[in-house]
């Protein structure tokens, strides 16, 4: 789950660089390497959604110990 | 005197309504559900009390015979089931409900006990809003907890796949309702978190009665609901249906599907909300580099740079000035030293001994001091005669 939890992080920081950028207090540098970091990051959130796959699945309990599979709704 | 031979009297009316209740078969063997109210259990042992409902209430009697074999003592306010028949009592003209059995009708306590329940939990801060965890914004792992079969699992999975196509929905089946549920329920919560198979838990269930929700009425949930670290939404029951899970869940949903859509971030718009950001960074960074194009072509614009040497001719103008001024304050000066030199050779002259040269007459002078008594010359002295237009070397003869 920690994976999950760096996404949201992201995109909190993605939030952050914007507005960053939108005070235009920077020098041009610090600019660009903030435009720089915020497509990048944005990217990468992209990337994340992108592979994601989905996945319904079901715990079963067998004998004793706990099996993920795949569950279907219609047919249960 | 008039009707005298053809009223009846009261208490043949009385007899007469009492042999019709006691004729109908119904009446005699008749099952009451109500609540129980201004009880009294008299001396003699039999029991004294009105059954009602919202809307009415029919007195009623127990004796003691029966009374004996409760096994949980009556008390106002309860809901109870009443098998017995019904019965005139003449001399009142009442007709009554003559108890023979009794029982607690279980919702009427149940809901007395979800009461009991709610306030102890409240009081211990179950419900507190402090201790309530955020909904992850975008969970990756959406942990269901309902039973496996019926439209609840159905309707979270459907509306979950709508707004996000590549959703992780993990579902371990439980018991909803019945014996045991209440421990499945918290074990599988338990379950989850130790494992930690879910960014976000839902529990749900459909519409019932208060005994068929009654698990999620059950303390153990409650305190497996309030332990747990993956934050809990709730959907148990109807809209209208509010049960201690729902109080001490982290987020409270009317349905199974609203809890979905709770739990589930629709896609597109975060994707659409991404989007936003890169043309919010596009925008400011185009935006600076404007401001910084405008500044440089302001400088670019500047005399500074059009006619560099402007300056120069600028500062010369500057040292022209001050040249000026100073031959201006030289001159001026020079005048006035002038003017004051005139003046004093102006004067000098008037009293310069040349003066009276030029007037014929000249001075002698011997051995460079100027002669003025005879006295001081002898022959052979030599002496220096000065005229207006030169001198004359001479020596005295006698």
């Amino acid at each position: 789950m920690e994976k999950n939890k760096n996404f949201e992080e992201q995109m909190a920081e993605l939030e952050k660089i914007v507005t960053e950028l939108e005070k235009g207090d920077l020098s041009l540098d610090d600019s660009v390497a903030k435009f720089e970091e915020g497509i990048k990051l944005s990217k990468e959130c992209n990337k994340v959604l992108e592979e994601a796959e989905k996945k319904i699945t079901i715990l079963v309990n067998q004998d004793g110990d706990m099996k993920e599979e795949n569950f279907d709704a219609e047919n249960n | 005197m008039k009707y005298a031979n053809i009223a009846i009297t009261v208490s043949y009316l009385n007899q007469y309504i009492k042999e019709k209740i006691a004729n109908d078969e119904y009446l005699n063997h008749i099952l009451i559900k109500g609540e129980i109210s201004n009880f009294k259990h008299h001396y003699t042992g039999h029991m004294y009390f009105t059954l009602k409902d919202e809307k009415s209430l029919v007195k009623c009697i127990m004796f003691k015979s029966y009374a004996q074999k409760l096994n949980f003592t009556p008390k106002d306010g309860m809901k109870v089931f009443i098998l017995g028949s019904v019965s005139v009592f003449e001399r009142d003209g009442v007709y009554q409900v003559y108890a023979q059995a009794m029982e607690e009708d279980g919702v009427g306590d149940l809901y007395a006990k979800y009461q009991e329940l709610k306030e102890k939990l409240e009081k211990e801060g179950l419900f507190d809003e402090a201790h309530k965890k955020p909904i992850p914004v975008i969970p990756k792992v959406i942990g269901v907890l309902t039973s496996q079969t019926g439209s609840v699992i159905r309707d979270i999975i459907n509306v979950s796949t709508r707004r996000n196509p590549n959703v992780y929905i993990r579902l371990l089946p439980v018991a909803v309702q019945g014996e045991g549920a209440a421990e499945k329920i918290a074990d599988g919560i338990r379950y989850m978190n130790q494992n930690h198979l879910a960014d976000v838990l839902i529990l749900a269930r459909g519409g019932g009665s208060l005994e068929d929700l009654w698990p999620f009425n059950e303390e153990i949930v409650a305190r497996a609901i309030y332990d747990s670290e993956i934050p809990i939404i709730s959907a148990v029951g109807h809209e209208t249906d509010f049960s201690i899970s729902d109080f001490v869940a982290d987020l409270r949903a009317p349905t199974p599907s609203a809890a979905a859509e709770l739990a589930v971030p629709d896609i597109y718009e975060v994707k659409q909300k991404i989007l936003g950001y890169q043309n919010r960074l596009r925008i400011s960074l185009i935006k600076k580099v404007e401001l910084m194009q405008m500044r440089y072509e302001k400088c670019m614009a500047s005399s500074v740079f059009k006619e560099p040497t402007r300056k120069i001719q600028d500062q010369y103008l500057v040292v022209d000035q001050y040249i000026k001024k100073l031959e201006n304050i030289i001159k001026t000066k020079y005048e006035k030293e002038k003017s004051t030199f005139i003046e004093l050779t102006a004067k000098l002259d008037a009293y310069s001994p040349l003066k009276t040269l030029l007037r014929g007459y000249s001075i002698t002078e011997k051995d460079g001091k100027i002669v003025n008594k005879v006295a001081e010359l002898k022959s052979g002295d030599e002496i220096l005669i000065r005229l207006a237009d030169g001198k004359k070397n001479a020596t005295i003869r006698d």
